[in-house]
């Protein structure tokens, strides 16, 4: 098989084993809206002052939300044993790794750029900052499920991984987090924020080439 | 070249070589720490502006700058083990994290102490800071990667891969924090042109730079030596080397 349809076939039977069990998709969602709701509950309901948090609010929600998810990437495959045959099948892990966490993007990254209208109006979010976020994550999700892969593949052996999880990935994270508030902050002023957008989109290149390889090394520690 | 390398990728080469380089680092930390820090502490004149208390540096820019080094000296070591499948290079990773990650621990508390007194507050979300911070998590992640596992083989191939990602990410973290927020002051004694230092407070500190540098290689090499003694005591040469030791010693 060529290259192209085995990244094909991964992706499809990604999203078929997710449907299946679509609790999966939905309650990292659901996670989203519950915190949501939490923060003006615990910093009062002042409109000027949602706004003035909501993006913030909004990317750190969608982190926590994608470590959440993270976990399923490799865990159910490693279990199982059909990691191992796509380790010893003889197409290339990476490609394989990359296929895995396209389809992990499809399945959390686009479900939360769906209901981000949602939270922008919870949240009191004006039309251009919300523009700016939509963008943000539109660009930084796919970095968000690269660099986590990461950190999955690489404590998916361990019986305890999910809190090292997290510790190991929040890190990685700060600077999309950072380039993503600037944009956002730079839209609330209506300024051009093109700048701090195409660096994130550098990032995301960056990381789109260089994050298969570490994936695919780590699997293969992990795999042992 | 590698004919001349190799020989030392052998466990007991590798173990005698690094006791062999350990008293040289030692005695020149010893030394070089000593001679630094009362120089510093004691000869050097007050700063017009911050009186005493800038004698910190002395203590602070060493760990600093070290804390850095540490990292990037564990992530060449962790190509080293990747690319050429050397074990002991995935020994020094596990060897070196927590070294650096105590001397990181040591630029945040010594800064803060200054920044009390200077800045009137312990704590600001400045770029250097907020980067140090990051540092220490960074180092925290390797830590708790190479611990989590029970195999300890797997455990340095997995924190060597994570530590080449770390150092990957550390100057995109470095660069975006700083455009983030910036209040710390610039580099002092990296321009060599024209340092913005008077040479009776700078000699102390390079030499206690080099100071602490020995010291991290120093307390890198006794864990490097019970690291490879650790994992290795199943093997021969280890028994013939504590029999030995045993039989003489008695």
């Amino acid at each position: 098989m060529r290259n192209s349809l085995v990244f094909r076939a991964i992706v499809r039977r990604e999203l078929i084993s997710a449907m299946r069990r679509n609790a999966e998709v939905i309650n990292p969602l659901w996670f989203v809206l519950i915190v949501v709701t939490l923060f003006p509950i615990a910093l009062g309901p002042e409109p000027q002052l949602l706004a003035k948090v909501a993006p913030g609010v909004f990317w750190v929600t969608a982190i926590l939300s994608c470590l959440l998810s993270l976990e399923r990437l490799f865990r159910d495959d490693f279990s199982d044993g059909s990691l191992e045959q796509m380790l010893m099948s003889s197409h290339s892990l990476v490609g394989i790794a990359l296929a895995k966490v396209f389809a992990h993007w499809l399945l959390t990254g686009i479900p939360l750029l769906l209901i981000s209208p949602l939270v922008a109006v919870l949240l009191s979010m004006e039309w251009q900052v919300y523009k700016a976020c939509f963008l943000t994550l539109a660009i930084g999700t796919p970095v968000l499920s690269l660099i986590g892969a990461v950190g999955v593949a690489l404590t998916v052996g361990l019986r305890k991984g999910g809190v090292l999880l997290s510790l190991l990935v929040l890190p990685l994270y700060i600077p999309i987090l950072i380039f993503a508030t600037s944009a956002i902050e730079s839209a609330a002023f209506s300024l051009p924020y093109d700048g701090p957008l195409a660096i994130m989109a550098a990032i995301l290149a960056l990381c789109a080439s260089l994050c298969p390889f570490a994936i695919s090394a780590a699997l293969r520690v992990s795999l042992n | 070249m590698w004919k001349w390398l190799h020989p030392w990728a052998k466990p007991e080469k590798s173990y005698a070589l690094a006791g062999t380089l350990l008293p040289w680092f030692s005695w020149l930390a010893l030394l070089a720490i000593s001679v630094g820090s009362v120089w510093g502490l004691a000869y050097a004149p007050a700063d017009y502006q911050q009186g005493d208390s800038f004698r910190i540096i002395y203590l602070h820019v060493p760990s600093a700058m070290l804390s850095m080094g540490g990292y990037l000296s564990m992530a060449i070591a962790a190509l080293v083990g990747l690319v050429w499948q050397i074990r002991q290079a995935d020994m020094y990773v596990a060897a070196t994290a927590p070294v650096g990650a105590v001397f990181t621990f040591i630029a945040l508390i010594t800064g803060a102490a200054w920044g009390k007194p200077m800045w009137g507050a312990w704590w600001v979300w400045d770029a250097r800071l907020t980067s140090e911070l990051i540092l220490l998590f960074l180092y925290l992640g390797v830590i708790g990667l190479y611990n989590a596992f029970s195999d300890k083989v797997m455990a340095g191939r997995a924190a060597g891969i994570l530590s080449i990602v770390g150092v990957i990410n550390l100057p995109i973290i470095h660069y975006s924090v700083e455009w983030w927020n910036t209040l710390h002051q610039g580099a002092t004694i990296s321009k060599f042109d024209k340092p913005s230092m008077d040479t009776s407070m700078l000699w102390p500190l390079l030499i206690n730079i080099v100071g602490y540098g020995a010291l991290l290689g120093a307390v890198s090499l006794y864990r490097f030596r019970t690291e490879l003694i650790k994992r290795e005591r199943q093997r021969p040469w280890v028994k013939a080397m504590v029999t030995a030791k045993v039989s003489g010693g008695v």
